[in-house]
């Protein structure tokens, strides 16, 4: 893999850009590998990156059935944090968002991550006391946060009105290094490093079942062909239902659109991403200069990555109660993702009544923030049958009542 | 350079000067204008600066789809930036600026950029600025963003001051676009006798056609459209409302309109905008089509424009783009163009067309004596801030061999494409037409409805009729020979003048750089679009994505369908923020609850708290005080002497029937059905999963009827939670739920002299014996119609009494009347909040946060051992719930006798597999008492009630700790000697 | 924005009065019920990309819980109908047959 840098993109600024290598090969697959992922998002991707270069198994194939992070990877608002409240999380947000701390150096591929900032608004008594909680929680669990006053909040973010006459700003939960890092980049970045390892990844291959003897997984059924293997990673985010159908076990999920919108670009006017979750929206600047805005689930179930329009209705609404100035910007573009919520909301990472087969699904509103740590974890489970990042995230969960509950600490997540 | 023409002018009132200031510049245009049409008249072409490269950028289009000419437009709490000057309606006063440059358009720094662009391919930024690593947050990514972005941002301070309406209509057919498809579908809906609503997003009907010409039934075609106006406007059935986009096509026949009520006369009484929320049964989308550019080196060059803009600017405002316009062309109708300029006395110096021969339009040209070049392309354009010359070649050569022709604009049209985005927003399907080398609506793959049939169909030049006798029964129009698809002019273009042919002219995408990311690997569409940014300027690639798309095509030895295109997204154009939000902002933002007493409390120093949509007193501050002052007083006077609390936001709901305590049993874990008329108790509700949701005093009325009491939060929840088993599972149980919040005023009347106050008023016996502890009575007193509950949340002497809604205000005054002998004081909730916990008792949301059981709490003696069954108890009978490690519910006092802080942690030893602190506990609700004068605190803690008197730490971020140790949580009045009397 | 008749009310209403209660003709399990069948009514889900049968509450209307036939991927509703029933009305199951042919009741469960 030629390696990418300023002196290399000098070098072929004069070359006229002939010399840039493919990022990632085109394989046509092979009839068995080690390990088959299905689903080449971020976290299939980072699942698969991983087991190459902590665990030596590069003998992998990743099998997609679109475009290589053209789920929710590239439908995202972005948003990077970990100040959750339940330490299972905490613990596996907070190493994702460690490794986007130096996933560019790791992936010698861009990925902007931007530790611009994340708060979170506390607008009622309520709100107050559940964001001073998590504030403890985090400190004993090494995130960094903490409990600002609304002067801070104003210094952080000029922009916003505190003295709302509906929801004034009572405060916020702020981690200073949480922050955004541009999506498609992140799966394209582990895209090439994973074909840089030798692994295969096959775009435009549907899977369309799921072969196993004896209780034991033996391979997959696609539109390219059967593909032999011992272990199947799923990591099918809004599908994973109809995959684990495939696999013959279901799933405590429910797949529901989620929406966001851009506003057209303005120069900067907003340097950390805020979000009030007692109105429901939240709200930071990309690089572009649009304005990244999100809100809360439609309620329905559905598979067609678009929604209703009154719920971006509530969600403009909200923002521009907390960011009156942004009244005369323009919407430039909404759009839907599918998102798999799980009974408790937290994803699940989990062996399955299929020997061989592991889910990694249910990340619901906010699976990007969590890829490398989420990669992480689930390569390593995959790769020697248990992780501590994983071991609370397990099917077994619901069966016990042991549940990872974060509606404590904010109403949306993402 | 560009001018007003002497005459012509088919929209402007040349009689009606506008002034207009652009850049501090004072300009005049003409009522009619658009800022465009009125900043060429002016000469002033060059209008902005492109986002990557800061290139000059001119107007290129005159509608919609316009991608360079965005202006920050007006000033103040009126200011707004990208707007597109094509579509503004010139107005007197009017204030633009230009944007994305310093220190000026004409100089602008930011144009280094465009000197290193070879540096800046797509994709760039993905390989470099990786090293050193803060560097990114710190140098490299603050200059990025402050170079991209496009307008200005307004004002943090800025306070939006015009209005926004949502509007609503039901309608058989919606008709988007006024052309004279838009026109002539609405005229047959209407005559069928139809509910229509016709839209169109300019100020005029008839679309393009009047610039364009032909005739209908042997007369001109604004003609036809003037009747057919006239004819609409006269059915009662047909509504017509022009200035309004069709933004968004949804799901059931759902469609979005946004109307630009006054953009045009700012600062008039209407609102600003209206979103329009429509259903119509069928969605015609008569929304025209788009014209492509040509892909030529220098393409971008101010002065370059569509053809078809060309013909609008001469046409409509009698303005022309150069007083020499040569035209680039793979099709006739460009010719159009030519013969307007020629008609209106501007020079054509050369018509450059791709193709081998043209038709009856090309002949015409000749006649005119133009000069056509068949066969030919534009290799170069010369010029910076403006053309001055194109370079013609042969369209098969490379583009080395150049021809000059001096010119000071250039027309260009690389064919048209429907506008199918309404189409596609809800899942309508597209095929390619090889002909028209453009993607065109397949009626047999329209995005179908909430009964599975199609709901959108696609008219006129929207479903690729080009030409008006294809759209209009007896239209005539010149007939037109085919185009020539050209996706690169000329087609051997060498690589220097790929890396100069703009496709996407906002963004500084050029077809050098939708090659290399095919080269790349991103071959997908949207890999290429995300890469190279191609479409995603705020003209969403109205000009740009078929053209890009087809050199991806090229580039992948692909056919051009199977490369496919972008989703399509809403909004049609970018729709302001305020428009979305309508109405609901400021004080009407959510409606707000409030309770009979509301307006008395706000009078008496109410600092207010928000409690679901109630606002309920904090506390009641008077002079001299602060919040917390007002709240230790409070409490010390209840305490001592009377006090009232206004809890009429209580959930009051009422479940009768013969299966009512049947269906309690359910509901609660406790026992319900027991529960003797006239008599209180205190019950606890589960989800079915467990946890504990809601709590509450229950009142048994009759046989069968019970009163129960919920949260204030959970009233509308637990309304609905019961209808849903009443209604889903036990629907042949006799029971009935009706949710009487609202109906009843309720205060509870709270202290040492709660019962002296009530006897001074007089009416009904409220004394122990008649009134005992957990008993409820109906009665009079002071003359109010009341039903008293005996019960105390705060461990006073206490009385909850509910009077009809409407007369507790009077009901208040007469108790704050009589009580003022006896030291009454009102109290807010955070007393409230302090004497329930001083007494050690729960309160839902603190206590409980969605993961505690009512067993964590201490509260087993409410969980009915006899019950089969209520909701949660299997759910509790689960591995984890039954595990004795779960937290439980303990008092805490700090050993300094300061205030535990809130949601504090207790740590014990060692960290965990995932290296956090392991922990054994926490707060969930702490006061300072003033009744005990310390700090007190209720927490969740690991065999806490077996630990009494053991010491915990909770660290505090600062690298203290504060020492607590167990206690019990009842911390006032164990024995409950003050409740119960 | 979806459109659902409410059959209690006889009319067509928007999603913005309805609220939305998740799978339909869940099979309650209580005490006594092994893990298996309590997770799996509490938690499991036929999440279908096709046809779904779901709670609905005409929640700002007449305040009644029903059912629809809904598909998640085209979102055409087959119809509703009351909630007091432990399966989907025949005619519902029909109008299902008749655009999804081979479509049977319960084919994900099996």
């Amino acid at each position: 893999m030629k390696r990418y840098s300023a002196f290399a993109v000098a070098r072929e600024a004069l070359r006229g850009n002939a010399g840039w290598q493919r990022a990632w090969g085109a394989p046509e697959p092979r009839p068995a590998y080690d390990v088959v992922i299905i689903g080449a998002g971020g976290h299939g991707l980072a699942t698969a990156y991983y087991l190459g270069k902590r665990f030596g198994i590069t003998n992998v194939a990743i099998l997609e059935k679109g475009w290589l992070g053209g789920g929710n990877t590239g439908r995202n608002t972005t948003i990077i944090r970990s100040n959750y409240l339940q330490d299972a999380s905490a613990a596996i947000y907070e190493k994702a968002r460690s490794l986007y701390e130096t996933l560019s150096q790791d992936l010698n591929y861009n990925i902007m991550f931007s530790p611009r900032g994340v708060m979170m608004l506390a607008q009622t008594h309520h709100e107050v006391r559940g964001y001073q909680r998590t504030a403890f929680a985090n400190n004993l669990q090494g995130v960094e946060t903490e409990f600002i006053g609304p002067q801070r909040v104003k210094e952080l973010c000029p922009i916003i009105e505190l003295k709302g006459p509906r929801y004034p700003v009572m405060g916020a939960l702020w981690q200073p290094r949480g922050g955004t890092a541009r999506h498609d980049a992140v799966a394209w970045g582990y895209a090439r490093a994973c074909s840089d390892m030798g692994m295969h990844i096959i775009q435009q291959c549907e899977v369309t079942g799921v072969r196993s003897e004896g209780g034991k997984v033996t391979g997959v059924e696609t539109t390219k062909g059967p593909i032999g293997c011992s272990k199947l990673g799923v990591v099918v985010a809004g599908h994973s239902g109809v995959v684990a159908e495939m696999a013959g076990f279901r799933l405590p999920i429910e797949s529901v659109p989620l929406q966001a919108l851009v506003s057209e670009p303005i120069k900067p006017c907003m340097d950390v991403v805020v979000m009030a979750n007692t109105v429901h929206g939240y709200m930071s600047q990309s690089d572009k200069g649009e304005m990244v805005i999100g809100g809360g689930t439609d309620g329905y179930n559905a598979y067609t990555q678009r929604g209703s329009f009154h719920h971006l209705e509530e969600t403009v609404r909200a923002l521009i109660e907390t960011f009156p100035m942004i009244s005369r910007l323009k919407m430039l573009r909404h759009w839907g993702g599918i998102v798999d919520v799980t009974g408790d909301r937290s994803p699940i990472l989990s062996k399955t009544p299929v020997e061989g087969v592991f889910i990694n699904c249910g990340w619901g509103t906010g699976g990007f923030k969590a890829i490398p740590g989420s990669g992480w974890g689930f390569a390593e489970l995959m790769a020697k049958g248990h992780s501590p990042l994983t071991a609370e995230f397990g099917l077994d969960r619901f069966t016990e009542g042991r549940f990872i509950d974060e509606s404590v600490a904010a109403g949306v997540a993402h | 350079m560009s001018h007003r023409l002497p005459q012509g002018g088919r929209l402007i009132d040349r009689r009606k000067p506008r002034t207009f200031r652009f850049n501090n510049r004072a300009m005049r245009g003409m009522k009619g204008d658009t800022l465009a049409s009125a900043l060429l008249a002016s000469d002033q072409m060059l209008v902005g600066r492109s986002f990557k490269y800061h290139r000059p950028r001119g107007i290129v289009a005159s509608g919609a789809e316009e991608p360079n000419a965005l202006v920050n437009l007006g000033t103040g709490d009126r200011f707004e930036p990208n707007q597109r000057a094509t579509t503004t309606e010139l107005f007197d006063g009017l204030v633009a600026k230009s944007q994305n440059h310093f220190p000026s358009l004409d100089f602008d720094i930011g144009v280094v950029n465009d000197a290193l662009s070879k540096f800046l391919s797509a994709g760039f930024y993905y390989k470099m600025f990786i090293h050193p690593r803060p560097f990114w947050k710190h140098v490299y990514e603050p200059f990025i963003r402050q170079s991209a972005g496009l307008g200005k941002a307004p004002d943090a301070e800025a306070r939006d001051v015009d209005t926004y309406e949502h509007m609503y209509a039901h309608v058989d057919v919606l008709v988007v676009g006024g052309g004279v498809a838009g026109l002539q579908e609405a005229r047959a809906a209407g005559e069928a006798g139809k509910e229509v609503l016709l839209i169109e997003q300019t100020a005029h009907w008839g679309g393009r056609a009047p610039v364009d010409g032909g005739s209908v039934g042997g007369g001109p075609v604004d003609k036809w459209v003037d009747e057919t106006v006239a004819a609409l406007a006269e059915m009662p059935n047909v509504r017509m409302r022009l200035r309004m986009m069709g933004a968004g096509v949804y799901d059931h026949s759902y469609a979005l309109g946004y109307e630009r009520v006054s953009d045009h006369q700012p600062g008039n009484d209407a609102p600003r905008h209206r979103l329009w929320r429509i259903r119509a049964t069928e969605i015609v989308t008569a929304t025209g089509a788009i014209e492509r550019p040509l892909s030529f080196a220098g393409n971008d060059i101010p002065g370059v424009m569509l053809a078809s803009a060309v013909r609008d600017y001469v046409v409509n405002y009698g303005v022309t783009p150069g007083r020499r316009v040569a035209i680039a062309t793979n099709n006739d109708d460009a010719y159009r163009t030519a013969l307007a300029l020629a008609d209106a006395g501007v020079g054509v110096p050369v018509i450059v067309d791709a193709r081998s021969e043209g038709g009856p339009l090309a002949e015409a040209a000749r006649d005119r004596g133009i000069r056509v070049e068949f066969g030919m392309g534009v290799g170069r354009l010369l010029g910076g801030k403006r053309v001055t010359g194109v370079g013609i070649c042969r369209m098969d050569s490379d583009g080395s061999a150049l021809h000059e022709i001096a010119c000071d604009a250039v027309a260009m049209s690389g064919g048209w494409s429907p506008v199918v985005h309404l189409w596609s927003h809800c899942g309508g399907k597209l095929n390619w037409n090889e002909t028209r080398a453009h993607f065109a609506p397949d009626p047999a793959r329209a995005p179908t409805g909430a009964d599975g049939q199609a709901f959108v169909r696609a008219a006129g030049a929207a479903s690729g009729a080009l030409t008006l006798p294809e759209i209009l029964d007896g239209a005539e129009d010149w007939e037109e020979a085919p185009l020539s698809p050209v996706w690169q002019m000329p087609a051997q273009a060498e690589k220097a003048l790929q890396g100069k042919s703009w496709l996407d002219f906002q963004n500084d995408v050029k077809v050098s750089d939708v090659r290399l990311a095919a080269r790349e690997g991103y071959e997908s569409v949207e890999h290429t679009k995300r890469y190279t940014t191609l479409g995603m300027a705020t003209d969403q690639g109205k000009l740009s994505n078929i053209n890009g798309l087809a050199v991806l095509a090229d580039a992948l030895h692909k056919d051009i369908p199977a490369v496919g295109t972008t989703t399509f997204r809403p909004p049609y154009t970018p729709i302001s923020m305020g428009a979305i939000a309508g109405e609901a902002r400021g004080a009407l933002f959510q409606p707000i609850r409030r309770t009979p007493m509301h307006d008395w409390h706000d009078a008496h120093g109410a600092d207010w708290e928000p409690v679901g949509a109630w606002r309920r007193p904090y506390a009641f501050v008077q002079n001299g005080e602060d919040v917390h002052d007002a709240v230790m007083r409070e409490v010390t006077n209840t305490r001592q002497n009377l006090g009232l609390l206004d809890a009429s936001t209580l959930g009051k709901l009422i479940v009768k029937g013969p299966d009512a305590g049947r269906f309690l049993d359910m509901m609660y874990t406790n026992m319900m059905s027991t529960l003797k008329p006239g008599r209180c108790r205190y019950g606890l509700m589960c989800s079915e999963n467990g946890f504990l949701i809601d709590d509450g005093v229950v009142a048994r009325i009759d046989d069968e009827t019970f009163l129960c009491h919920t949260t204030t939060g959970g009233a509308d929840r637990i309304h609905g939670h019961m209808e849903d088993w009443l209604q889903c599972e036990w629907w042949d149980w006799k029971v009935w739920v009706v949710n009487a919040t609202e109906q009843f005023a309720q205060v509870g009347v709270v202290g040492p002299n709660a019962r002296k106050v009530l006897e001074k008023l007089g009416g009904m016996e409220v004394s122990a014996d008649a009134l005992p502890f957990m008993a409820w009575a109906d009665g009079e007193i002071g003359g109010f119609r009341a039903r008293v509950y005996r019960i105390s949340f705060s461990g006073e002497l206490s009385y909850e009494i509910a009077v009809d809604a409407g007369q507790g205000q009077a009901f208040w005054d007469a108790l704050m009347e009589a009580g003022e002998e006896f030291g009454v004081m009102p109290y807010g909730t955070e007393a409230l909040h302090i004497m329930r916990a001083e007494k050690g008792f729960i309160m839902i949301g603190d206590e409980t946060d969605g993961t505690v059981i009512p067993q964590d709490l201490g509260l087993n003696w409410a969980i009915s051992k006899k019950k089969e069954d209520y909701l949660g108890k299997r759910a509790q009978e689960r591995d984890h719930m039954t595990d004795p490690d779960r937290w439980q519910l303990v008092g805490l006092e700090t050993l300094d006798g300061s205030v535990l802080p809130d949601g504090a942690y207790a740590v014990e030893a060692g960290w965990n597999d995932n290296d956090q602190r392991r922990v054994q506990g926490r707060v969930t609700s702490t006061y300072h008492s003033p009744t005990l004068g310390r700090g007190i605190a209720m927490g969740l803690v690991r065999h806490g009630p077996d630990r009494m008197g053991e010491v915990l730490d909770f660290p505090v971020p600062g690298g203290t700790t504060v020492r607590a140790k167990i206690v019990d949580p009842v911390f006032y009045d164990r024995e409950g000697e003050k409740q119960n009397v | 924005m979806l459109t659902l008749k409410c059959p209690c009310c006889g009319v067509m209403t928007d999603e913005t009065e309805l609220h939305a209660e998740g799978e339909a003709h869940l099979k309650r399990f209580g005490p006594g019920s092994s893990d298996e069948d309590f997770t799996g009514y509490l938690f499991q889900r036929e999440n279908p990309k096709g046809i779904h049968f779901e709670r609905w509450r005409h929640a700002y209307g007449c305040g009644k819980y029903f059912h629809a036939a809904r598909c998640t991927v085209t979102l055409e509703v087959f119809g509703t109908y009351p909630a007091q029933t432990l399966e989907p009305p025949q005619e519902i199951k029909d109008a299902i047959s008749a655009k999804r042919p081979g479509w049977s009741w319960r084919e994900m469960s099996n």
